[in-house]
């Protein structure tokens, strides 16, 4: 790979870097309690939508947070579900696009709701305009929103605050947040040539004589809100490969700034409500190592090419390029794959299927361990778990009861944090194992890869991100179903049981802090950090991984 | 119950600032301000008639013509789709033979270890827009062959069309054979 591509990679990590504070301090101002001078520009709006919707702004207990989320998410579900199965029937149809049946419009509602967006639905014709705007749009707006408010909530409970109000949240998270940079970001994507348009598919005479049609429609407002909400939903079937989705570099490069945004931005915020900026910078520079290293071995492994292929006399000079886009070439293909995962977006700009085993691990392994900065709020909780399993290790091995943020981690948060780590796994292998049994026909890629096809749906399933291994013949009513439930337990499983340790550890009085505490804001603790993360990934699902791509790489090079 | 009752008007609330007041709101500025991105950077030959998009690939298979990238939908631009082949998938090592044997016949004078592998491999969309500029090159010598259109021109219209990288560091460089077609089409058209 050229110098070039590595600058490139640079520039990436920098303007991430450089984005990432300034969020992170005005998300943090924007879900303050005091009064802001963002009241002044947001509050006519808000207080609109406060009246139109009843909503008291009073402070709720844990489990009303709690109940809260998970049931208007539920309801949200419903309404969107109806919509699908009747679209049919509802106006703004020009296409005559006809009802979803149960189980698609089961998995599609879920999907979207969950912040997943993993479609078994194909993009250019599944759905109506309505359904796509009040649907699917909607829900792409909601999902982020619900799931920031739960981990904004989460850092008040450990800096000993109140935990708010849910729908109090929500609005400020979409009248603040994502509504005001996807208005700038659609605009700019249109300039660099992505669609916006309601006109219907245009008809054009290609240069050879044959009729070519072309698919267009309101992309860009969607493409959007799909990355910064971390949503990842294509509006067409190839999602960001597509070149009115994806016209060149400079959106790509854009596409992974928005995805990279909030989730790097979001430590920082915590290091500021919490009081405690070193800490948040401790989490945000382990992370980021994570990150490098897996962008580093993918890009690596897509270099190297396929062995397959060299051994016919095929140049690769430029990479493996089967499944990808000539416009991103090898290094905009790798990071963008290793962004989408990292960030649990699940956007894609070229097909992850066709990836080298290596380089297919690498996303894979983003999403077990779904800590690499991980979905919007969603992945930062997931961080904090794995803090506090890292100040628990340190605190055996002292033999000192662990303390984090001042506050003794005991019995009780230590079983809640015990069971949100264990669904995760239990969500991806269990499932993984009965279809292997009951549905290995739908596999496209025999052999080892196939093991990966089907473990990369669930493992995207349930780390809600969305992206997939698509030669998998998923549009069944088994794989809407089953990746419908693990999509639901793994986005609110661990809302209900983070939320009680909030909740739990709110209640605590803090313990003043001696010589003997030990420090979860230095070098020592990102280390072991980082090693609680990857030990614990690794015992999960090393064996798995080394059935599915590593068994596949060794084969290849045979 | 209070829940319900809020979660419903939110949801209606939101249903029409997120899903139609913000798409609609940025397709009339894009409209006004950038009609032509807007609407998928169509392009017109000197009669007037719409010949493709800019941004989407055709399907050209005659040899006098440059060719892009294989495409399993054959650039049928109301879809969009790749068959996902791994790179243990026996049918994507017979499909690179074929093509590698095709070459052969169609491209004498270049031996085949010289073709970039974007030529040989299937894009990720099925409508990728661009070739390598080394993907242009080796076809040089078929199309002269073809149409009798001098080597060294078909250089400088394969430079003519060359686009760099973004800012000189993003993405790689690329030639978009759609555009480059039009020019050999006129070319030929002279000829």
């Amino acid at each position: 790979m050229t110098t070039m591509a590595w600058i490139s990679v640079a520039l990436l990590l920098l303007i991430a870097c450089l984005l990432a504070r300034p969020t992170g301090h005005y998300i943090a101002h924007a879900f303050s309690n005091e009064r802001t001078g963002l009241d002044r520009w947001f509050g006519p709006l808000e207080n609109l939508i406060y009246r139109l919707c009843g909503i008291r702004q009073e402070n709720q207990s844990w489990k009303q947070y709690a109940m809260s989320v998970v049931l208007s998410n539920t309801l949200m579900i419903l309404i969107v579900y109806t919509i699908f199965r009747i679209q049919g029937m509802l106006p703004l149809n020009p296409s005559g696009v006809a009802s979803m049946e149960p189980s698609l419009a089961f998995n599609t509602a879920i999907s979207f709701m969950t912040n997943t967006n993993l479609q078994h639905y194909s993009g250019e014709t599944g759905l109506s305009y309505l359904s796509q705007m009040i649907g699917i749009v909607f829900m792409m707006f909601v999902a982020p929103a619900s799931l920031l408010s739960v981990a904004i909530a989460f850092i008040r409970g450990l800096a000993g605050k109140p935990l708010g109000n849910f729908f109090v949240d929500l609005v400020r998270g979409i009248t603040r947040i994502l509504l005001p940079i996807a208005f700038v970001a659609a605009l700019v994507f249109v300039a660099l040539g992505v669609p916006q348009t309601l006109e219907p598919t245009a008809v054009v005479k290609t240069v050879e004589g044959a009729t070519q049609e072309i698919a267009r429609g309101p992309v860009g407002s969607f493409l959007a809100i799909k990355e910064l909400g971390n949503n990842g939903g294509g509006f067409f079937g190839v999602n960001s490969a597509h070149p009115f989705e994806n016209p060149g570099a400079i959106s790509n490069m854009l596409q992974m700034l928005l995805m990279l945004l909030l989730p790097t931005s979001l430590p920082f915020t915590y290091g500021i409500m919490v009081g405690n900026k070193k800490q948040g910078r401790v989490l945000f520079v382990s992370m980021a190592m994570m990150f490098l290293l897996f962008l580093g071995i993918s890009i690596a492994s897509e270099q190297a090419g396929n062995p397959a292929l060299h051994a016919l006399g095929v140049n690769q000079m430029q990479g493996s390029m089967e499944g990808k886009e000539v416009r991103f070439g090898l290094a905009q293909s790798a990071m963008y794959s290793v962004v989408t995962t990292a960030s649990e977006t699940g956007a894609v700009n070229n097909m992850h299927d066709t990836l080298t085993p290596l380089g297919g691990l690498i996303t894979i392994a983003n999403m077990m361990l779904n800590t690499v900065f991980g979905g919007v709020g969603a992945g930062f909780l997931n961080v904090l778990m794995y803090a506090m399993i890292a100040v628990f290790l340190s605190g055996l091995m002292v033999g000192r009861t662990p303390e984090f943020l001042g506050k003794k981690i005991e019995g009780r948060e230590m079983k809640l944090i015990a069971v949100t780590m264990l669904i995760h796994p239990f969500l991806i292998l269990i499932p993984t194992a009965i279809a292997l049994f009951t549905n290995a026909d739908t596999i496209s890629n025999a052999g080892f890869h196939g093991l990966t096809q089907v473990m990369y749906e669930y493992t995207s399933s349930a780390a809600n991100n969305g992206s997939g291994f698509e030669g998998l013949g998923d549009a069944t009513s088994f794989w809407n179903l089953t990746t419908g439930i693990v999509m639901y337990l793994g986005r609110f499983c661990s809302v209900i049981t983070m939320l009680a340790v909030a909740g739990s550890l709110a209640a605590k009085k803090p313990v003043p802090e001696t010589s003997g505490t030990f420090r979860t804001d230095n070098a020592l603790f990102a280390g072991v950090f980082l090693v609680a993360v990857l030990i614990v990934g690794a015992l999960t699902f090393f064996p798995a991984l080394v059935l599915g791509p590593i068994a596949e790489q060794l084969t290849l090079l045979s | 119950m209070k829940i319900i009752t809020i979660t419903l008007r939110v949801s209606i609330v939101f249903m029409l600032l997120c899903g139609v007041l913000y798409n609609l709101a940025v397709t009339g500025v894009s409209q006004a301000v950038m009609p032509f991105q807007a609407n998928g950077s169509l392009i017109k030959n000197e009669q007037g008639e719409l010949v493709g998009s800019k941004l989407i690939g055709q399907a050209f298979t005659d040899p006098g013509y440059f060719h892009g990238r294989i495409s399993s939908i054959e650039y049928n631009g109301a879809g969009s789709g790749s068959p996902n082949y791994a790179p243990s998938n026996p049918d994507m090592l017979s499909r690179v033979k074929e093509s590698m044997e095709q070459w052969k016949a169609e491209n004498p004078q270049v031996p085949v270890e010289e073709v970039p592998m974007d030529l040989l491999a299937n894009s990720g969309s099925g409508l990728d827009p661009h070739i390598s500029p080394e993907s242009a090159r080796v076809q040089i010598p078929r199309i002269e062959k073809e149409t009798g259109i001098a080597a060294s021109e078909l250089s400088h219209m394969i430079e003519r069309h060359t686009e760099g990288r973004e800012f000189g560091v993003l993405g790689e460089p690329r030639v978009n054979v759609l555009e480059l077609n039009l020019e050999l089409q006129q070319a030929r058209a002279q000829s």
